[in-house]
């Protein structure tokens, strides 16, 4: 019993704090934390705090925040970071974050948040199928979907705007840039990324139908490390052990290419400008564009994880009921190269 | 006086010495079948995955370079996991699920002292032993965590490491703001790839170092006889003045030591880490590599060169498949088969069949006899 009483008070206790933490935040506290379950920075600026909160100006916009995983890649950290930093109190946002790489996940939070009617719902899908019913529930609650980084399979009136990556035309950059480099052969180890996911299926498709096309083009593996760069090391070390001559590495993200070009360095196979064995990554990463600068990689397919600022003036658009001149917004990008590329480059587009 | 007495007898009943010698070989039988069939299949298939070469890397060492030496260097991390999981199963007859999330946690705490909290790096701004000994600290610690619940809280033991299973990687991260650093300094990577001048690369030295210690401290102390004897009955071990607690909560320490360990291997490797992915479902095959080796999941007796042995068949077939070509998400599939495989013969009443199969032949000598 007493066991009991102690455990309950406890819990007491935390409830109470907890709601502590979630006025303060409602009432504009300057911590920038948008959401309640996120570890808070300063505790001690607390309840005891006397000075009134300034009243927000009119009603906060309410926005749910579906996206990937932060810690999967630099990319995805970036792109997290920028919603975060836009989708605040003091911009005029009521927001709620779900980051998970589990497309079931994502849509029963999408569902969730729907329900929670939330006047916009910012999405960015694990998988390009299966957002059906999430997409029709929102239209039917009066909810609008705005997709950022990533499309799915959709018709267009099921969302409002898509502030996207064209994942298709990264892929064409890349593979025209290499056809460009008038090899006599390409022999190369495709390393994919998370299987369905749409910058998996833009960046292969683009690759698949150069290889299909033409006969100097082989691949001598085609293997999905899932983003991450000790199964890259792993399938390149395995090609390397099999004695199969490769010239290419094409990896599908820059965490990979990394990791490839870790195994090669382990041969002791040259690699970059002028080396045996051309590299090329995808994403924004500082130290990848640093790794083409000083021409260890030859390619790196830029792809933009700051799309919060378009998504932000677009709902501002849309409050004033003016619809977005294109329903849909590829962000920026192109590809560098080691022949090109500049510092000034890497501290525009670095993250 | 009555037991010498009593004893000659049983051994001309029961032969003693033939029959432990056959347990030692059952126990060890089903990695050591596993090893063969996977060496039988490769030498019939393509007797070029055994061959080693000698290459130049890019600092212009010598290095070995081929299937087996991947296989030596890629199991680094699994083999030691499986020491320490060995004792834990063993002493709480359950095992950790949280060694992939520890592991990147310790690779966390390794990269932002070495990189000074900086996102990168190209001087470690710490001497490195002094920075794996904090994550060796580190983890040992939460493998104390872990044993406490375990031990004090008599939670079992994959409820009591679900939590860092959960929370790990979320702390790993968090540990680093976010952030996912990367060291380029040439030194970091000496454990992870090859020391210069040193064929070899270095996780194989590590391993059998590791492999060397625990040799050492089961041979000389009583860590190996207290951990089993825990397992087996904590009552008795309790009555018989061990602390069953205690033993307990070291397992769990020991393998957060050696879940630092490989943790420090793997981020060595490339000197970054990725919190999501990195040593993702390590777990299992640390499990994997205690079943294989022939180690009752329930605890008890125990037998860790069986599990080391388990972790280098489970890189070999990984290895193997990836010579082959079969897609890397399909790998699982393969280990459930091996799961299977492993349960079925294990089950009572296939252990059964098996061992009157064995002694039919042990009687018909008899009768001649």
């Amino acid at each position: 019993m007493k066991m009991k009483k102690v455990l309950s008070l406890a819990l007491a206790a935390a409830m109470a704090l907890s709601l502590a933490a979630c006025g303060n935040g409602g009432g504009g506290a300057s911590s920038g934390q948008p959401s309640c379950g996120a570890s808070s920075s300063e505790p001690s600026g607390g309840a005891s705090s006397s000075t009134p909160a300034p009243a927000p100006t009119g009603e906060l916009i309410t926005v749910g925040v579906i996206n990937n995983d932060p810690n999967e890649s630099g990319y995805r950290t970036a792109n997290d970071a920028a919603m975060r930093a836009t989708f605040t109190e003091e911009n005029g946002y009521k927001t709620t974050f779900f980051n998970n790489n589990d497309a079931a996940q994502q849509i029963a939070t999408a569902q969730q948040m729907v329900q929670d009617e939330v006047d916009f719902l910012l999405l960015s899908p694990a998988s390009t199928t299966g957002w059906d019913t999430v997409l029709k529930d929102a239209q039917d609650a009066g909810t609008q979907v705005i997709l950022f980084d990533r499309m799915l399979e959709a018709d267009e009136s099921m969302y409002a705007a898509a502030v996207v990556s064209d994942m298709p035309a990264e892929g064409k950059t890349a593979v025209d840039w290499l056809a460009a480099q008038g090899l006599d052969e390409y022999n190369i180890i495709h390393i994919q990324g998370h299987m369905g996911s749409d910058a998996q299926l833009g960046r292969t498709g683009a690759l698949d139908e150069k290889v299909a096309a033409e006969a100097s083009w082989n691949y001598v593996a085609q293997q999905t490390a899932d983003w991450d760069e000790a199964t890259a090391r792993t399938i390149t070390q395995s090609v390397i052990d099999s004695g199969k001559p490769f010239n290419v590495i094409y990896a599908e993200n820059n965490g990979m290419a990394r990791g490839a070009v870790a195994a090669l360095d382990a041969a002791g196979i040259t690699h970059g400008k002028g080396g045996d064995v051309i590299v090329m990554g995808f994403d924004s990463d500082k130290w990848a564009f640093e790794a083409v600068l000083e021409g260890s990689w030859n390619y790196m397919g830029l792809c933009n994880p700051l799309q919060a600022d378009t998504v932000d003036s677009i709902i501002k658009d849309l409050m004033a009921g003016k619809a977005p001149a294109q329903k849909i917004i590829y962000t920026p990008e192109q590809g560098f190269d080691c022949d090109t590329l500049t510092q000034a480059d890497v501290d525009t587009y670095g993250t | 006086m009555t037991t010498p007495v009593k004893n000659p007898e049983t051994q001309v009943r029961r032969p003693d010495e033939s029959l432990w010698k056959r347990l030692t070989r059952q126990q060890l039988f089903i990695p050591v079948a596993a090893l063969v069939l996977l060496v039988l299949f490769n030498l019939i298939a393509d007797p070029t995955f055994f061959t080693v070469s000698v290459k130049e890397n890019s600092l212009g060492n010598p290095v070995l370079s081929g299937n087996m030496v991947s296989v030596l260097d890629n199991a680094s991390e699994l083999v030691i996991l499986a020491i320490g999981m060995t004792l834990v199963t063993a002493s709480s007859g359950g095992q950790d699920i949280s060694v992939g999330a520890t592991m990147t946690i310790a690779g966390s705490v390794i990269l932002r002292l070495v990189c000074g909290g900086q996102a990168a790096a190209d001087t470690m701004q710490m001497n490195l032993f002094l920075a794996v000994l904090i994550g060796i600290v580190v983890t040992a610690l939460f493998g104390a965590f872990n044993g406490t619940l375990v031990a004090y809280f008599n939670i079992q033991p994959m409820v009591a490491t679900l939590i860092m299973y959960t929370a790990g990687r979320s702390i790993a991260a968090w540990i680093n703001n976010n952030q996912l650093p990367i060291i380029n300094d040439v030194a970091f990577k000496y454990a992870g790839t090859f020391l210069p001048g040193i064929p070899v690369p270095t996780p194989i030295f590590i391993t059998a170092l590791m492999v060397l210690v625990f040799w050492l401290v089961l041979k000389f102390t009583n860590l190996g006889l207290y951990t089993q004897s825990v397992g087996i009955n904590p009552n008795s071990s309790r009555l018989n003045g061990l602390n069953p607690k205690m033993i307990k909560l070291l397992t769990y320490v020991i393998l957060g030591v050696c879940v630092a360990v490989a943790g420090y291997i793997r981020i060595s490797r490339s000197g970054s880490i990725n919190y999501s992915r990195n040593a993702e479902n390590i777990e299992m095959d640390a499990i994997l590599a205690v079943a294989l080796g022939g180690n009752a999941l329930s605890g008890g007796k125990f037998n860790i060169y069986g599990s080391i042995l388990g972790a280098y068949v489970i890189q070999f077939l990984t290895t193997t498949l990836y010579k082959y070509e079969v897609p890397s998400t399909a790998l699982p599939a393969y280990k459930a088969v091996v799961v299977i495989l492993l349960v079925v013969l294990s089950a009572p009443v296939v252990r059964e069949k098996l061992s009157s199969m064995k002694k039919a032949p042990v009687k018909a000598v008899k009768e001649v006899s």
